[in-house]
C-alpha cells in the first residue's frame, strides 16, 4: 500500500492517505523476536471531532477539519501567507539562511532515508520518508511562490495541488519527525530535513496557531505564566524541595539543604521541572554531589527560573526566544558566574546553542553542560566513589540535542566509564546515536492514539538498540540492567518504552539518569541509592 | 560572429547567475546556531564529533581551530565524495566519475583558454613547440578525453540509477533526466567531432582564440557548430539549476553545519543580532504582537 503513495497524492480527498498496520513493523531482537504489537487504536469520535487526521489516522497535532469550502480556502490562503513570511528576513532571520539552503539544494538522492529511524521502523512507509515531507513544501514553494513556478512546475517536478488536504497533511507530517537530524548527518549536500520539519511547525504555529497543546498552551504559555510547564508554582516548588530534603536524609543519612536564590553564587543549576514531579531522586542526586563536592551553587525560585524546559525549541522561534530570555534575565539578576544546565537535552540546546544568539549584550552569562561540571568533580576526586557498587550492566543513551547538535560526547562517557565497571555502548552511539523516539516534544504527548505510534515506530529503534546492548546471558540470568538516559525527555520516553514492552518485568531493564549512578557509588552515601523498581 | 555571441552571452549569464546565487546566501541574515557534529575544525575532537563545549569553563579558554582537518575534510568531500561513499555507495559509483569528470573538464576549458591566449600572443601549442607549448598541448588532449568520458559515463549511470531504482523513481523530475541527458548529448557531440576531425582540439583552441581576440573564425562543419552551441548552452544552464549546488554546499557547510563560533560580548554577531531585533514581526498568531519589533515581542507574551 505504502509503495503506491506519491508526493502528489498528498492532496487526495480520502479519509486516510496511509493505514498503519503492525504487521509492517520490523521484528525486534532477542528476547523480543516473538513480540507482537496490537493494532493501532482509532481515535475516539469525541477526540477527533473537528480535527483532520487524514494522513495516517494518528492524532498529535490539532489540525482543523473545516466544514465549508470557503473556510478551507481561507485556511489555505493563510498558510500561503505564512509560507511567504517564512522566506522573509524580518519574519524569519533566525533560520532564513539554513532554511533557504535546505529548500534550494536537495538533489533528491534519498540517501537520508536510510538514516531515518521513523522511515526504517515503520517498515519503510513512504509518507515517513524524510524526502516525502520536504518535497511537499519544496513543491509548494516552487509552484506557488517562486516567480513563474506554475509555468515550469511540470518540468521541475513541482506539480502539486495546493488544497486543504495538502496543507492539513503537511502539518501532520511535521509532527511525524523527531527533529533528530540524523538524516542531515548523512545528506551529501548538507540539507536538513529536521530543520524543514521544524520550519513547517513554526509556520503553523506563528501564523495559524496550529500546534499541539502540550507544547504551546500547556507548554511554553503555562511556563511563562505560572513558572513551569508542569504547573508547579514557586510556592509549590518549596513544598517539593522540603519533601526532597527529607527524602535525602531518609535514603542516604545525609542532611542537605538545597540552596535557592543565592546571589552571586558560582553556579546557577537549572533543572527540567519534570524531574521535581517524576524523578525527584535526580534533583536530590545533584544536590548531594554538588554539596559534597563543596561547590558554591544555587537554584532559582523565580518564575521560569526553576524550569529549564523550553518547548519553543520544538515548534517556533517567538516562544523559544521568550523562554530562553527569561532564563538569561534570571541568571543576570542573580549575578551568578555561570549557568549549569542539568540533565535535559533540549534545555541544553535552548540555553547554550540557541541561547548563544539570544543571550546577547548584558545577559550574555556563560553556560555549561552539567556533564562537564560532573566530570570535573569526579575526575578531580572532589567526591569519593566505589565503582563496585555499580557492578551491573549499564548502557548509555545519547540525547540528540546534546550530542549531534552540540558535540558534547566524552565528558559523560568518562564519568560513566570510571564509575560503572560493566559499561557498554549502544550501536551506534555518540554523535551517530538514534533518538529515543520522544524527541521534539513527542515524549510529553500522551493524548489520543499518539503514544502507540510513538512506542512502535520512533521508539522501536531505541528499544531495539537497548536490547542489543545486553547479552543473551544477561537476559537469561535475569540480572538487573540499567539504561542511563541523562535527559528528562528521553527518560520519559524510555520509561514509556520499558512499560509498553514490559521490559522491567520481562527482562529486568531499568532506566535512570547519570547522577543517580554517581550517588549510588559515593562512599560518603549509604548504599542502595538506586531503587530497583520501575516508576 | 553569431556563434561567438552565443558563447559570450552564455558565459556572461553563467557568471551573473553564479554571483547572484552566492550573494543570495552571503547576504542572508545572521541566523540562530544550528551546527551539526562532527565539526572537522574541532581540534582533537572532530574524530568522535566533540566540540569545545566539552571543556570546563570553555569561554575562558582559547579555542583552537584545526584548519588543516577542515581543509582535508573539504578535499575528501570535493574530490572523493566522502559523504556519498559512506552513505550511498550505489550513487557514488556514478556520482564520483561524474564529478571528477566535470572538474577535469573545467581544467580542460581553462587549458583551452590558456592555449587560445598563447596562440593569440604568437606562441604555438603543438607537440614540437617547446616545453611549455607541448605541455599545454598534451594536458589539453589528456584532460579533454578523460574528463569527457568520465562525465559522460557518470551522467549515463546516474540517469539509469534514477530511472531504475525503485526508491528513486517517484522523486525524479523531468528536469533531472533532462539535465543528465543534456550532459551526455554534449559529451557525445564533442567526442564525435574531435575523434573524427580534431583529435588534438586544435580547432576548438582556434575557436577559443577567436573568442579571446574578438575576431571571426572558420567553422569547419555542422557538428562543430552543434558542439559549440550545446556546450555554451550547458555552461549557461548549469548555474540556473540545482546542478550548481557546489556554491550552496559551501554555505551549507561553512555557514550552518560547521558554524560554531560563539557569540561574545561586543562581537560582530552580537551587533548583527541587535540590529535584527529591530525588525518588525509580521506573524499573526494570537500570542504574537504583530507589527512590533522582535526586541519587544520576545520580552512579553501577548495575552
Ligand atoms: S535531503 Fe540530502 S540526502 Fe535527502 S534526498 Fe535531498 S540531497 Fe539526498
Ligand atoms: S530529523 Fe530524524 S526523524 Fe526527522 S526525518 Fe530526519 S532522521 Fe527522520
Amino acid at each position: 500500500m505504502s509503495r503506491l503513495i506519491k508526493v502528489k497524492d498528498i492532496s487526495k480527498k480520502t479519509d486516510r492517505l496511509y493505514t498503519l498496520d503492525p504487521k509492517d513493523l520490523p521484528k525486534l531482537p532477542y528476547p523480543y523476536e516473538d513480540w507482537e504489537d496490537p493494532p493501532y487504536p482509532e481515535v475516539a469520535e469525541i477526540k477527533r471531532k473537528g480535527k483532520d487526521i487524514s494522513l495516517d489516522g494518528i492524532l498529535n497535532v490539532p489540525v482543523p477539519a473545516p466544514e465549508t469550502d470557503e473556510e478551507k480556502e481561507r485556511l489555505v490562503a493563510k498558510f500561503l501567507e505564512g509560507l511567504k513570511k517564512l522566506l522573509t528576513v524580518e519574519n524569519n532571520w533566525t533560520f532564513l539562511k539554513p532554511f533557504m539552503l535546505s529548500i534550494d539544494n536537495c538533489v533528491r538522492c534519498n540517501t537520508c532515508a536510510e538514516a531515518c529511524p521513523i522511515f526504517e521502523m515503520s517498515g519503510r512507509a513512504e509518507i515517513y520518508r524524510p524526502l516525502f515531507r520536504s518535497e511537499i513544501l519544496r513543491r509548494i514553494i516552487r509552484k506557488h511562490i517562486s516567480p513563474g513556478g506554475k509555468l515550469t512546475a511540470k518540468f521541475t517536478g513541482s506539480d502539486i495541488d495546493l488544497n486543504w488536504e495538502t496543507v492539513a497533511r503537511l502539518a501532520q507530517l511535521a509532527y511525524r519527525c523527531t527533529l533528530c537530524r540524523r538524516c542531515a548527518q548523512t545528506c551529501p549536500m548538507g540539507v536538513d530535513n529536521g530543520l524543514i520539519a521544524r520550519e513547517i511547525r513554526k509556520l503553523f504555529s506563528q501564523e495559524m496557531g496550529i500546534v499541539p497543546a502540550e507544547l504551546h498552551e500547556e507548554g511554553t504559555v503555562k511556563q511563562l505564566e505560572t513558572g513551569s510547564s508542569t504547573g508547579i508554582s514557586p510556592m509549590a516548588l518549596m513544598d517539593l524541595i522540603e519533601f526532597m530534603e527529607e527524602d535525602i536524609t531518609e535514603r542516604t543519612g545525609l542532611n542537605i539543604k538545597m540552596p535557592f536564590d543565592k546571589a552571586g553564587a558560582d553556579i546557577l543549576l537549572i533543572h527540567n521541572a519534570g524531574e521535581f514531579l517524576s524523578w525527584p531522586e535526580n534533583i536530590e542526586a545533584f544536590a548531594i554531589i554538588f554539596e559534597l563536592a563543596g561547590l558554591n551553587w544555587t537554584m532559582s525560585s523565580d518564575l521560569v527560573g526553576y524550569d529549564s524546559v523550553n518547548y519553543g525549541l520544538f515548534y517556533e522561534d517567538v516562544q523559544l526566544a521568550r523562554v530562553t530570555l527569561k532564563h538569561a534575565e534570571i541568571a543576570k539578576k542573580m549575578g551568578v558566574k555561570k549557568v549549569v544546565v542539568a540533565e535535559c537535552g533540549h534545555a541544553h540546546k535552548a540555553i547554550m546553542a540557541i541561547g548563544d544568539r539570544v543571550w546577547v549584550d548584558d545577559v550574555n552569562i556563560p553556560r555549561e553542560s552539567c556533564f562537564v561540571t560532573l566530570e570535573d568533580i569526579i575526575m578531580s576526586g572532589k567526591i569519593k566513589v566505589d565503582p563496585e557498587r555499580n557492578n551491573f550492566p549499564v548502557t548509555l543513551h545519547d540525547p540528540c540535542n546534546i550530542t549531534r547538535s552540540m558535540g558534547i560526547i566524552q565528558p559523560q562517557r568518562r564519568v560513566i566509564k570510571k564509575i560503572c565497571p560493566q559499561f557498554r555502548e549502544m550501536t551506534p552511539h555518540g554523535v551517530h546515536n538514534y533518538c529515543c523516539g520522544g524527541g521534539s516534544g513527542f515524549a510529553i504527548m500522551q493524548g489520543a492514539n499518539f503514544p502507540s505510534w510513538r512506542m512502535t515506530i520512533p521508539g522501536r529503534k531505541k528499544f531495539a538498540q537497548i536490547l542489543g546492548a545486553f547479552t543473551k546471558e544477561e537476559f537469561d540470568s535475569g540480572v538487573n540492567k540499567y539504561v542511563c538516559a541523562p535527559c528528562s525527555n528521553c527518560k520519559g520516553q524510555i520509561r514509556d518504552l520499558l512499560t509498553y514492552y514490559d521490559a522491567w518485568e520481562r527482562s529486568r531493564i531499568l532506566y535512570g539518569g547519570l547522577v543517580e549512578l554517581i550517588v549510588n557509588c559515593m562512599t560518603d552515601v549509604r548504599e542502595g541509592f538506586i531503587e530497583w523498581e520501575l516508576h | 560572429m553569431l556563434i561567438q555571441w552565443v558563447t559570450y552571452v552564455s558565459i556572461l549569464i553563467a557568471i551573473v547567475a553564479m554571483i547572484a546565487k552566492a550573494l543570495r546566501y552571503m547576504t542572508a541574515p545572521q541566523n540562530f546556531r544550528w551546527e551539526l557534529y562532527p565539526v572537522p575544525h574541532e581540534r582533537g575532537k572532530a574524530e568522535y564529533g566533540g566540540s569545545y563545549l566539552e571543556e570546563l569553563d570553555w569561554w575562558s579558554k582559547p579555542r583552537h581551530s584545526d584548519l588543516f582537518n577542515e581543509v582535508k575534510e573539504m578535499m575528501m568531500e570535493i574530490f572523493l565524495l566522502k559523504g556519498v561513499f559512506h552513505h550511498n555507495k550505489k550513487v557514488w559509483l556514478f556520482s564520483l566519475p561524474f564529478h571528477l569528470g566535470l572538474y577535469i573538464c573545467i581544467g580542460w576549458l581553462f587549458l583551452l583558454l590558456l592555449g587560445g591566449i598563447m596562440e593569440a600572443a604568437g606562441s604555438a601549442v603543438v607537440v614540437d613547440a617547446g616545453t611549455f607549448g607541448a605541455l599545454v598541448h598534451y594536458l589539453t588532449v589528456i584532460s579533454g578525453y578523460v574528463g569527457l568520458i568520465l562525465a559522460g559515463y557518470g551522467a549515463l549511470g546516474l540517469f539509469f540509477w534514477r530511472a531504475l531504482d525503485s526508491n528513486q523513481k517517484a522523486y525524479n523530475s523531468f528536469a533531472e533526466y533532462f539535465n543528465l541527458l543534456f550532459f551526455d548529448v554534449v559529451v557525445v557531440i564533442t567526442l564525435a567531432f574531435h575523434f573524427g576531425s580534431d583529435p588534438s582540439f586544435a580547432v576548438l583552441r582556434g575557436y577559443v582564440r577567436s573568442l579571446v581576440t574578438f575576431s571571426p573564425t572558420a567553422i569547419p562543419n555542422v557538428l562543430f557548430t552543434l558542439e559549440i552551441v550545446t556546450m555554451s548552452l550547458l555552461i549557461m544552464y548549469i548555474p540556473l539549476t540545482r546542478m550548481s549546488h557546489f556554491v550552496a554546499k559551501y554555505f551549507l557547510y561553512h555557514a550552518v553545519r560547521w558554524s560554531d563560533t560563539p557569540n561574545e560580548r561586543g562581537s560582530k554577531i552580537e551587533k548583527r543580532i541587535m540590529e535584527l531585533l529591530q525588525k518588525k514581526v509580521g506573524w499573526s498568531a494570537s500570542h504574537i504582537q504583530t507589527g512590533k519589533p522582535w526586541s519587544e515581542v520576545v520580552k512579553e507574551m501577548k495575552k
